[in-house]
Protein backbone atom coordinates (compact mmCIF):
# COMPACT_ATOMS: atom_id res chain seq x y z
CA UNK A 1 0.00 0.00 0.00
CA UNK A 2 2.83 2.37 0.99
CA UNK A 3 4.61 1.52 -2.25
CA UNK A 4 1.45 2.22 -4.27
CA UNK A 5 1.04 5.62 -2.64
CA UNK A 6 4.70 6.46 -3.33
CA UNK A 7 4.26 5.41 -6.98
CA UNK A 8 1.17 7.58 -7.24
CA UNK A 9 3.06 10.56 -5.81
CA UNK A 10 5.91 9.97 -8.29
CA UNK A 11 3.43 9.90 -11.15
CA UNK A 12 1.91 13.14 -9.88
CA UNK A 13 5.41 14.65 -9.70
CA UNK A 14 6.05 13.80 -13.36
CA UNK A 15 2.69 15.29 -14.32
CA UNK A 16 3.59 18.35 -12.24
CA UNK A 17 6.89 18.62 -14.12
CA UNK A 18 5.42 18.60 -17.61
CA UNK A 19 1.98 20.21 -17.26
CA UNK A 20 3.21 23.71 -16.25
CA UNK A 21 5.40 24.08 -19.39
CA UNK A 22 2.44 22.89 -21.49
CA UNK A 23 0.23 25.53 -19.83
CA UNK A 24 2.93 28.11 -20.49
CA UNK A 25 2.97 27.03 -24.13
CA UNK A 26 -0.82 27.40 -24.24
CA UNK A 27 -0.49 30.89 -22.78
CA UNK A 28 -2.39 30.17 -19.57
CA UNK A 29 0.59 30.31 -17.19
CA UNK A 30 3.47 32.78 -17.00
CA UNK A 31 7.11 31.75 -16.85
CA UNK A 32 7.40 33.09 -13.31
CA UNK A 33 4.32 31.12 -12.23
CA UNK A 34 5.43 27.79 -13.69
CA UNK A 35 8.77 27.70 -11.88
CA UNK A 36 7.47 27.08 -8.32
CA UNK A 37 5.23 24.29 -9.66
CA UNK A 38 8.16 22.61 -11.34
CA UNK A 39 10.30 22.95 -8.21
CA UNK A 40 7.55 21.46 -6.06
CA UNK A 41 7.20 18.58 -8.51
CA UNK A 42 10.98 17.99 -8.42
CA UNK A 43 11.00 17.84 -4.62
CA UNK A 44 8.02 15.47 -4.65
CA UNK A 45 9.74 13.23 -7.21
CA UNK A 46 12.95 12.92 -5.19
CA UNK A 47 11.01 12.35 -1.97
CA UNK A 48 8.65 9.69 -3.30
CA UNK A 49 10.62 7.77 -5.94
CA UNK A 50 13.39 6.31 -3.73
CA UNK A 51 10.63 4.64 -1.71
CA UNK A 52 9.66 2.34 -4.56
CA UNK A 53 12.21 2.41 -7.40
CA UNK A 54 14.46 -0.61 -7.34
CA UNK A 55 18.07 -0.24 -8.29
CA UNK A 56 19.38 -2.96 -10.55
CA UNK A 57 23.11 -3.07 -11.04
CA UNK A 58 25.30 -5.51 -12.84
CA UNK A 59 28.39 -3.97 -11.30
CA UNK B 1 26.27 12.25 -24.69
CA UNK B 2 28.22 10.37 -24.24
CA UNK B 3 27.67 9.94 -23.05
CA UNK B 4 27.91 7.58 -23.16
CA UNK B 5 27.17 6.40 -19.66
CA UNK B 6 26.83 2.70 -19.46
CA UNK B 7 27.27 1.23 -16.04
CA UNK B 8 30.53 -0.63 -15.63
CA UNK B 9 30.05 -4.34 -15.84
CA UNK B 10 32.59 -6.31 -13.90
CA UNK B 11 31.18 -9.81 -14.08
CA UNK B 12 32.51 -12.56 -16.33
CA UNK B 13 35.57 -10.48 -17.16
CA UNK B 14 37.59 -13.35 -18.58
CA UNK B 15 34.92 -15.80 -19.70
CA UNK B 16 31.89 -15.70 -22.00
CA UNK B 17 28.66 -14.58 -20.35
CA UNK B 18 26.61 -17.70 -19.50
CA UNK B 19 23.02 -18.14 -20.70
CA UNK B 20 21.62 -17.60 -17.19
CA UNK B 21 22.98 -14.02 -17.11
CA UNK B 22 21.50 -12.84 -20.41
CA UNK B 23 19.30 -9.73 -20.48
CA UNK B 24 16.14 -8.91 -22.43
CA UNK B 25 15.40 -6.00 -24.76
CA UNK B 26 13.69 -3.98 -22.02
CA UNK B 27 16.93 -3.75 -20.01
CA UNK B 28 18.71 -2.20 -22.99
CA UNK B 29 15.95 0.26 -23.81
CA UNK B 30 15.97 1.49 -20.20
CA UNK B 31 19.76 1.63 -20.08
CA UNK B 32 20.11 3.70 -23.26
CA UNK B 33 17.11 5.94 -22.56
CA UNK B 34 18.36 6.83 -19.10
CA UNK B 35 22.02 7.22 -19.87
CA UNK B 36 22.08 9.46 -22.91
CA UNK B 37 20.49 12.47 -21.24
CA UNK B 38 23.75 13.78 -19.80
CA UNK B 39 25.05 17.10 -18.60
CA UNK B 40 27.04 17.50 -21.79
CA UNK B 41 23.83 17.59 -23.89
CA UNK B 42 23.32 21.09 -22.45
CA UNK B 43 26.66 22.12 -23.96
CA UNK B 44 26.34 20.30 -27.27
CA UNK B 45 22.88 21.60 -28.24
CA UNK B 46 23.85 25.30 -28.05
CA UNK B 47 27.14 24.68 -29.88
CA UNK B 48 25.17 23.65 -32.99
CA UNK B 49 23.46 27.02 -32.95
CA UNK B 50 26.81 28.74 -32.42
CA UNK B 51 28.01 26.88 -35.52
CA UNK B 52 25.39 28.66 -37.65
CA UNK B 53 23.37 25.55 -38.48
CA UNK B 54 20.08 25.86 -40.39
CA UNK B 55 16.86 24.18 -39.24
CA UNK B 56 16.83 21.67 -42.12
CA UNK B 57 20.48 20.72 -41.64
CA UNK B 58 20.05 20.41 -37.87
CA UNK B 59 16.82 18.40 -37.69
CA UNK B 60 17.45 16.11 -40.66
CA UNK B 61 21.15 15.78 -39.88
CA UNK B 62 20.26 14.58 -36.40
CA UNK B 63 17.57 12.20 -37.70
CA UNK B 64 19.91 10.55 -40.19
CA UNK B 65 23.05 10.64 -38.02
CA UNK B 66 21.30 9.09 -35.05
CA UNK B 67 19.82 6.40 -37.32
CA UNK B 68 23.33 5.57 -38.54
CA UNK B 69 24.52 5.39 -34.92
CA UNK B 70 21.72 2.95 -34.05
CA UNK B 71 22.56 0.86 -37.10
CA UNK B 72 26.23 0.86 -36.07
CA UNK B 73 25.35 -0.58 -32.67
CA UNK B 74 23.00 -3.09 -34.28
CA UNK B 75 25.15 -4.22 -37.19
CA UNK B 76 28.73 -3.70 -35.92
CA UNK B 77 28.81 -4.06 -32.15
CA UNK B 78 25.98 -6.35 -31.10
CA UNK B 79 26.57 -9.20 -33.61
CA UNK B 80 30.15 -9.70 -32.42
CA UNK B 81 29.14 -9.19 -28.79
CA UNK B 82 26.51 -11.94 -28.80
CA UNK B 83 28.75 -14.36 -30.69
CA UNK B 84 31.78 -13.97 -28.40
CA UNK B 85 30.12 -12.67 -25.22
CA UNK B 86 33.42 -11.19 -24.01
CA UNK B 87 34.35 -7.78 -22.64
CA UNK B 88 36.03 -5.36 -25.01
CA UNK B 89 39.22 -5.63 -22.97
CA UNK B 90 39.39 -9.42 -23.06
CA UNK B 91 38.50 -9.51 -26.75
CA UNK B 92 41.22 -6.95 -27.47
CA UNK B 93 43.71 -8.82 -25.31
CA UNK B 94 43.14 -12.00 -27.32
CA UNK B 95 43.68 -10.14 -30.59
CA UNK B 96 46.28 -7.53 -29.64
CA UNK B 97 48.04 -8.85 -26.56
CA UNK B 98 48.21 -7.43 -23.06
CA UNK B 99 50.70 -4.64 -23.82
CA UNK B 100 48.62 -3.13 -26.60
CA UNK B 101 45.50 -3.31 -24.44
CA UNK B 102 47.42 -1.39 -21.79
CA UNK B 103 48.08 1.38 -24.33
CA UNK B 104 44.38 1.38 -25.23
CA UNK B 105 43.50 1.67 -21.53
CA UNK B 106 45.80 4.64 -21.15
CA UNK B 107 44.25 6.47 -24.13
CA UNK B 108 40.73 5.61 -22.96
CA UNK B 109 41.50 6.73 -19.40
CA UNK B 110 42.82 10.10 -20.57
CA UNK B 111 39.72 10.71 -22.71
CA UNK B 112 37.34 9.70 -19.90
CA UNK B 113 39.20 12.03 -17.52
CA UNK B 114 38.84 15.01 -19.85
CA UNK B 115 35.15 14.21 -20.45
CA UNK B 116 34.54 14.01 -16.69
CA UNK B 117 36.19 17.44 -16.46
CA UNK B 118 33.70 18.79 -19.01
CA UNK B 119 30.83 17.44 -16.90
CA UNK B 120 32.24 19.16 -13.82
CA UNK B 121 32.37 22.40 -15.82
CA UNK B 122 28.69 21.98 -16.73
CA UNK B 123 27.67 21.58 -13.09
CA UNK B 124 29.88 24.47 -11.96
CA UNK B 125 27.98 26.83 -14.27
CA UNK B 126 24.94 26.28 -12.03
CA UNK B 127 26.91 27.69 -9.09
CA UNK B 128 27.73 30.77 -11.16
CA UNK B 129 24.05 31.68 -11.32
CA UNK B 130 23.86 31.80 -7.54
CA UNK B 131 27.27 33.27 -6.66
CA UNK B 132 27.41 35.55 -9.71
CA UNK B 133 31.11 35.19 -10.50
CA UNK B 134 32.40 35.78 -14.01
CA UNK B 135 32.15 32.67 -16.20
CA UNK B 136 33.97 31.82 -19.46
CA UNK B 137 32.70 33.01 -22.81
CA UNK B 138 32.50 30.91 -25.96
CA UNK B 139 35.98 31.89 -27.13
CA UNK B 140 37.73 31.68 -23.75
CA UNK B 141 40.42 29.10 -23.21
CA UNK B 142 41.61 30.24 -19.78
CA UNK B 143 39.65 30.69 -16.52
CA UNK B 144 38.05 34.10 -16.25
CA UNK B 145 37.76 34.63 -12.49
CA UNK B 146 38.88 33.30 -9.15
CA UNK B 147 35.26 32.46 -8.35
CA UNK B 148 35.12 30.22 -11.44
CA UNK B 149 38.32 28.40 -10.44
CA UNK B 150 37.09 27.84 -6.89
CA UNK B 151 33.63 26.70 -8.04
CA UNK B 152 35.06 24.20 -10.51
CA UNK B 153 37.64 22.84 -8.08
CA UNK B 154 35.08 22.48 -5.27
CA UNK B 155 32.60 20.81 -7.64
CA UNK B 156 35.33 18.54 -9.01
CA UNK B 157 36.63 17.60 -5.56
CA UNK B 158 33.11 16.73 -4.36
CA UNK B 159 32.41 14.65 -7.48
CA UNK B 160 35.76 12.88 -7.10
CA UNK B 161 35.31 11.99 -3.46
CA UNK B 162 31.80 10.71 -4.11
CA UNK B 163 32.92 8.70 -7.16
CA UNK B 164 35.73 7.15 -5.13
CA UNK B 165 33.63 6.45 -2.04
CA UNK B 166 30.10 6.06 -3.19
CA UNK B 167 29.82 5.00 -6.81
CA UNK B 168 26.77 2.89 -6.02
CA UNK B 169 24.98 5.72 -4.22
CA UNK B 170 25.28 8.04 -7.21
CA UNK B 171 24.39 5.23 -9.59
CA UNK B 172 21.17 4.78 -7.62
CA UNK B 173 20.56 8.52 -7.62
CA UNK B 174 21.13 8.55 -11.39
CA UNK B 175 18.49 5.83 -11.86
CA UNK B 176 16.00 7.78 -9.79
CA UNK B 177 16.76 11.12 -11.46
CA UNK B 178 16.66 9.84 -15.07
CA UNK B 179 12.87 9.94 -15.78
CA UNK B 180 12.58 13.38 -14.15
CA UNK B 181 15.58 14.73 -16.06
CA UNK B 182 14.13 13.56 -19.38
CA UNK B 183 10.92 15.49 -18.62
CA UNK B 184 12.85 18.59 -17.57
CA UNK B 185 14.63 18.48 -20.94
CA UNK B 186 11.23 18.21 -22.64
CA UNK B 187 10.17 21.22 -20.55
CA UNK B 188 13.27 23.13 -21.73
CA UNK B 189 12.20 22.47 -25.31
CA UNK B 190 8.55 23.45 -24.81
CA UNK B 191 9.49 26.65 -22.96
CA UNK B 192 12.26 27.45 -25.44
CA UNK B 193 10.01 27.07 -28.47
CA UNK B 194 7.25 29.18 -26.88
CA UNK B 195 9.73 31.89 -25.92
CA UNK B 196 10.96 31.94 -29.50
CA UNK B 197 7.45 32.70 -30.71
CA UNK B 198 5.94 29.29 -31.45
CA UNK B 199 2.26 29.25 -30.52
CA UNK B 200 1.01 26.23 -32.44
CA UNK B 201 2.62 22.99 -33.53
CA UNK B 202 1.76 23.68 -37.18
CA UNK B 203 4.07 26.72 -37.15
CA UNK B 204 7.05 24.72 -35.92
CA UNK B 205 8.93 24.62 -39.19
CA UNK B 206 8.38 28.27 -39.92
CA UNK B 207 9.62 29.38 -36.46
CA UNK B 208 12.46 26.86 -36.46
CA UNK B 209 13.84 27.95 -39.83
CA UNK B 210 13.28 31.70 -39.60
CA UNK B 211 13.77 32.46 -35.90
CA UNK B 212 15.79 29.72 -34.17
CA UNK B 213 18.13 27.86 -36.55
CA UNK B 214 18.41 30.52 -39.24
CA UNK B 215 21.71 29.35 -40.68
CA UNK B 216 24.19 32.00 -41.71
CA UNK B 217 27.68 32.60 -40.41
CA UNK B 218 28.99 30.76 -37.36
CA UNK B 219 30.04 32.66 -34.27
CA UNK B 220 33.69 33.67 -33.90
CA UNK B 221 35.96 30.68 -33.33
CA UNK B 222 33.31 28.17 -34.49
CA UNK B 223 33.17 26.13 -37.70
CA UNK B 224 30.14 26.48 -39.98
CA UNK B 225 27.97 23.37 -39.65
CA UNK B 226 26.10 21.90 -42.63
CA UNK B 227 23.85 18.83 -42.88
CA UNK B 228 26.96 16.67 -43.27
CA UNK B 229 28.61 18.06 -40.14
CA UNK B 230 25.49 17.41 -38.07
CA UNK B 231 24.97 13.96 -39.55
CA UNK B 232 28.56 12.83 -39.04
CA UNK B 233 28.70 14.35 -35.55
CA UNK B 234 25.49 12.59 -34.45
CA UNK B 235 26.74 9.33 -35.98
CA UNK B 236 30.26 9.48 -34.59
CA UNK B 237 29.87 11.20 -31.21
CA UNK B 238 29.56 7.76 -29.63
CA UNK B 239 31.92 6.19 -32.15
CA UNK B 240 34.24 4.76 -29.49
CA UNK B 241 31.22 2.85 -28.18
CA UNK B 242 29.68 1.42 -31.36
CA UNK B 243 32.17 1.24 -34.24
CA UNK B 244 34.99 1.42 -31.69
CA UNK B 245 33.37 -1.62 -30.00
CA UNK B 246 33.53 -0.43 -26.37
CA UNK B 247 29.92 -1.60 -26.00
CA UNK B 248 30.92 -5.21 -26.61
CA UNK B 249 31.07 -5.24 -22.80
CA UNK B 250 27.41 -4.19 -22.64
CA UNK B 251 25.90 -6.21 -25.48
CA UNK B 252 27.62 -9.45 -24.47
CA UNK B 253 24.64 -9.84 -22.09
CA UNK B 254 22.05 -9.43 -24.90
CA UNK B 255 19.92 -12.44 -25.83
CA UNK B 256 19.77 -11.32 -29.47
CA UNK B 257 22.02 -9.16 -31.59
CA UNK B 258 19.10 -7.06 -32.87
CA UNK B 259 18.79 -5.62 -29.35
CA UNK B 260 21.22 -3.04 -30.69
CA UNK B 261 18.12 -1.19 -31.89
CA UNK B 262 17.55 -0.28 -28.23
CA UNK B 263 20.18 2.40 -28.77
CA UNK B 264 17.42 4.34 -30.59
CA UNK B 265 15.89 5.14 -27.18
CA UNK B 266 19.07 6.92 -26.14
CA UNK B 267 19.78 8.55 -29.46
CA UNK B 268 16.34 10.01 -30.10
CA UNK B 269 15.76 11.13 -26.49
CA UNK B 270 19.28 12.29 -25.64
CA UNK B 271 20.87 13.17 -28.96
CA UNK B 272 17.77 14.46 -30.72
CA UNK B 273 15.19 15.82 -28.27
CA UNK B 274 17.70 16.97 -25.62
CA UNK B 275 20.05 18.65 -28.15
CA UNK B 276 17.13 20.44 -29.79
CA UNK B 277 15.79 21.53 -26.38
CA UNK B 278 19.19 22.79 -25.20
CA UNK B 279 19.66 24.58 -28.50
CA UNK B 280 16.37 26.47 -28.06
CA UNK B 281 17.49 27.63 -24.59
CA UNK B 282 20.54 29.19 -26.22
CA UNK B 283 18.30 30.78 -28.85
CA UNK B 284 16.31 32.50 -26.05
CA UNK B 285 19.52 33.89 -24.56
CA UNK B 286 20.61 35.27 -27.94
CA UNK B 287 17.15 36.74 -28.50
CA UNK B 288 17.33 38.62 -25.19
CA UNK B 289 20.96 39.68 -25.61
CA UNK B 290 22.61 38.98 -29.00
CA UNK B 291 25.98 39.97 -27.54
CA UNK B 292 25.79 37.26 -24.87
CA UNK B 293 27.18 34.27 -26.78
CA UNK B 294 28.40 32.37 -23.70
CA UNK B 295 27.38 28.71 -23.65
CA UNK B 296 26.76 28.17 -19.95
CA UNK B 297 24.22 25.47 -19.06
CA UNK B 298 23.48 26.90 -15.60
CA UNK B 299 22.21 30.31 -16.74
CA UNK B 300 20.55 28.75 -19.82
CA UNK B 301 18.53 26.33 -17.71
CA UNK B 302 17.78 28.92 -15.01
CA UNK B 303 16.24 31.39 -17.43
CA UNK B 304 13.69 28.77 -18.46
CA UNK B 305 12.93 26.68 -15.39
CA UNK B 306 14.41 28.58 -12.44
CA UNK B 307 15.76 26.44 -9.60
CA UNK B 308 14.46 23.27 -11.26
CA UNK B 309 16.70 24.06 -14.21
CA UNK B 310 19.71 24.47 -11.94
CA UNK B 311 18.88 21.20 -10.16
CA UNK B 312 18.73 19.49 -13.54
CA UNK B 313 22.11 20.90 -14.58
CA UNK B 314 23.77 19.77 -11.36
CA UNK B 315 22.10 16.35 -11.44
CA UNK B 316 22.88 15.81 -15.14
CA UNK B 317 26.54 16.75 -14.63
CA UNK B 318 26.96 14.81 -11.42
CA UNK B 319 25.25 11.59 -12.47
CA UNK B 320 27.23 11.40 -15.68
CA UNK B 321 30.58 12.51 -14.24
CA UNK B 322 30.31 9.75 -11.65
CA UNK B 323 30.45 6.70 -13.94
CA UNK B 324 32.85 8.55 -16.25
CA UNK B 325 35.31 9.05 -13.40
CA UNK B 326 34.76 5.46 -12.33
CA UNK B 327 35.59 4.21 -15.82
CA UNK B 328 38.65 6.45 -16.08
CA UNK B 329 39.78 5.10 -12.72
CA UNK B 330 39.28 1.51 -13.88
CA UNK B 331 41.23 2.17 -17.08
CA UNK B 332 44.16 3.65 -15.16
CA UNK B 333 43.96 1.00 -12.47
CA UNK B 334 44.37 -1.65 -15.16
CA UNK B 335 47.84 -0.18 -15.83
CA UNK B 336 48.82 -1.14 -12.27
CA UNK B 337 46.41 -3.90 -11.24
CA UNK B 338 47.55 -3.91 -7.59
CA UNK B 339 46.79 -0.23 -6.99
CA UNK B 340 43.85 0.97 -4.92
CA UNK B 341 40.78 1.83 -7.01
CA UNK B 342 39.80 4.40 -4.41
CA UNK B 343 43.09 6.27 -4.68
CA UNK B 344 43.23 5.99 -8.47
CA UNK B 345 39.66 7.30 -8.85
CA UNK B 346 40.34 10.14 -6.44
CA UNK B 347 43.54 11.13 -8.24
CA UNK B 348 41.81 10.86 -11.63
CA UNK B 349 39.01 13.09 -10.33
CA UNK B 350 41.43 15.71 -9.11
CA UNK B 351 43.21 15.76 -12.49
CA UNK B 352 39.81 16.06 -14.20
CA UNK B 353 38.99 18.97 -11.87
CA UNK B 354 42.13 20.80 -12.92
CA UNK B 355 41.34 20.26 -16.64
CA UNK B 356 37.78 21.51 -15.95
CA UNK B 357 39.10 24.87 -14.79
CA UNK B 358 40.20 25.56 -18.38
CA UNK B 359 37.11 26.04 -20.57
CA UNK B 360 38.98 25.10 -23.76
CA UNK B 361 37.68 21.52 -23.89
CA UNK B 362 34.13 22.38 -22.86
CA UNK B 363 33.77 25.23 -25.33
CA UNK B 364 35.20 22.97 -28.06
CA UNK B 365 33.28 19.90 -26.92
CA UNK B 366 32.15 19.00 -30.45
CA UNK B 367 35.80 18.78 -31.56
CA UNK B 368 36.83 16.83 -28.46
CA UNK B 369 34.11 14.21 -28.95
CA UNK B 370 35.10 13.82 -32.60
CA UNK B 371 38.76 13.47 -31.56
CA UNK B 372 37.84 10.75 -29.07
CA UNK B 373 36.15 8.73 -31.79
CA UNK B 374 39.07 9.25 -34.15
CA UNK B 375 41.62 7.97 -31.62
CA UNK B 376 39.75 4.91 -30.31
CA UNK B 377 37.81 3.84 -33.40
CA UNK B 378 40.74 2.01 -35.11
CA UNK B 379 40.79 -0.80 -32.55
CA UNK B 380 37.09 -1.36 -33.29
CA UNK B 381 38.04 -1.77 -36.95
CA UNK B 382 40.71 -4.27 -35.88
CA UNK B 383 38.14 -6.30 -33.91
CA UNK B 384 35.68 -6.21 -36.85
CA UNK B 385 38.30 -7.39 -39.35
CA UNK B 386 39.74 -9.95 -36.97
CA UNK B 387 36.34 -11.49 -36.31
CA UNK B 388 34.70 -11.43 -39.75
CA UNK B 389 37.41 -11.15 -42.40
CA UNK B 390 40.66 -12.80 -41.28
CA UNK B 391 39.22 -16.34 -41.13
CA UNK B 392 37.78 -15.88 -44.65
CA UNK B 393 41.23 -14.81 -45.87
CA UNK B 394 42.89 -17.88 -44.39
CA UNK B 395 44.43 -15.90 -41.52
CA UNK B 396 44.20 -16.57 -37.80
CA UNK B 397 41.94 -14.55 -35.55
CA UNK B 398 42.92 -13.80 -31.94
CA UNK B 399 46.55 -13.88 -32.97
CA UNK B 400 47.99 -12.82 -29.61
CA UNK B 401 46.10 -15.56 -27.76
CA UNK B 402 46.97 -18.18 -30.36
CA UNK B 403 50.68 -17.37 -30.39
CA UNK B 404 51.14 -16.20 -26.80
CA UNK B 405 52.31 -12.73 -27.86
CA UNK B 406 51.84 -9.69 -25.67
CA UNK B 407 51.91 -7.17 -28.53
CA UNK B 408 50.30 -7.72 -31.93
CA UNK B 409 52.32 -5.26 -33.97
CA UNK B 410 49.96 -5.55 -36.97
CA UNK B 411 47.13 -4.18 -34.84
CA UNK B 412 49.39 -1.64 -33.13
CA UNK B 413 50.80 -0.34 -36.43
CA UNK B 414 47.33 -0.20 -38.03
CA UNK B 415 46.09 1.86 -35.06
CA UNK B 416 49.07 4.19 -35.03
CA UNK B 417 49.12 4.76 -38.80
CA UNK B 418 45.35 5.31 -38.90
CA UNK B 419 45.53 7.98 -36.20
CA UNK B 420 48.57 9.54 -37.89
CA UNK B 421 46.85 9.62 -41.31
CA UNK B 422 43.66 11.05 -39.80
CA UNK B 423 45.62 13.69 -37.88
CA UNK B 424 47.55 14.61 -41.01
CA UNK B 425 44.31 14.96 -42.99
CA UNK B 426 42.97 17.31 -40.31
CA UNK B 427 46.13 19.34 -39.74
CA UNK B 428 47.52 19.53 -43.28
CA UNK B 429 44.84 18.24 -45.63
CA UNK B 430 42.09 20.65 -44.68
CA UNK B 431 39.68 17.84 -43.79
CA UNK B 432 37.56 18.70 -40.75
CA UNK B 433 37.81 16.35 -37.79
CA UNK B 434 34.15 15.32 -38.07
CA UNK B 435 34.81 13.54 -41.35
CA UNK B 436 38.16 11.77 -40.94
CA UNK B 437 37.00 8.79 -38.91
CA UNK B 438 35.16 7.21 -41.83
CA UNK B 439 38.22 6.98 -44.13
CA UNK B 440 40.24 6.20 -40.98
CA UNK B 441 38.19 3.05 -40.45
CA UNK B 442 38.98 1.77 -43.94
CA UNK B 443 42.67 2.69 -43.61
CA UNK B 444 42.85 0.67 -40.38
CA UNK B 445 40.98 -2.30 -41.85
CA UNK B 446 43.16 -2.52 -44.97
CA UNK B 447 46.36 -2.04 -43.01
CA UNK B 448 45.43 -4.67 -40.46
CA UNK B 449 44.67 -7.20 -43.18
CA UNK B 450 47.92 -6.46 -45.04
CA UNK B 451 50.11 -6.43 -41.95
CA UNK B 452 48.46 -9.58 -40.56
CA UNK B 453 49.36 -11.38 -43.79
CA UNK B 454 52.97 -10.33 -43.31
CA UNK B 455 53.03 -11.10 -39.60
CA UNK B 456 51.38 -14.49 -39.78
CA UNK B 457 53.86 -15.91 -42.27
CA UNK B 458 55.82 -18.78 -40.73
CA UNK B 459 54.56 -18.13 -37.21
CA UNK B 460 53.81 -21.35 -35.38
CA UNK B 461 50.67 -21.38 -33.28
CA UNK B 462 50.57 -22.43 -29.65
CA UNK B 463 48.89 -25.76 -28.92
CA UNK B 464 45.13 -25.28 -28.96
CA UNK B 465 43.73 -24.12 -25.61
CA UNK B 466 40.18 -23.39 -24.57
CA UNK B 467 39.29 -19.82 -25.35
CA UNK B 468 41.97 -19.28 -27.96
CA UNK B 469 39.68 -19.73 -30.94
CA UNK B 470 37.71 -17.03 -32.69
Amino acid sequence: MKKRIAQLLSALALVGTIIPPCLFFAGTLTLAALQPWMLGAALLWFAATPLWMEHKTTD
Amino acid sequence: MADEQHEPVNEYEREPVPAKALLGLKSYVGMFAGEHVAGTELMIGPLFLAAGVSAFDFIYGLLVGNLLAVLSWTLFTAPIAVRCRLTLYYQLEKICGRKLVTTYNLANGVMFTILAGAMMTVSATALGVYFKFSMPQLTDTLPTSLGWVVAVLVTGALFSVVAAYGYRFVARFANIAAPWMVLVFVAFGIIGLREMGLTSVQDFWHVASTVIWKGGDPMPGQIKFTFWHVMFFAWFCNMAWHIGMADLSIFRFAKKSWYGVAAAAGMYIGHFMAWIAASTLYAIQLKHDPANTAVLPGPLAYQACGLTGLLCVIAAGWTTANPTLYRAGLAFQALRPGSSRFKVTLLTGLIASVTAVFPLVTMRLLDFVALWGMILMPLGAVIFVDFWLLPKLGLRSNFAAVTGRTFNWAAGAAWLVSVAVSSLLVLKGGVQIYFVSLPGWFVTALLYIGLSKLMQKNVPALPAQPGNGP
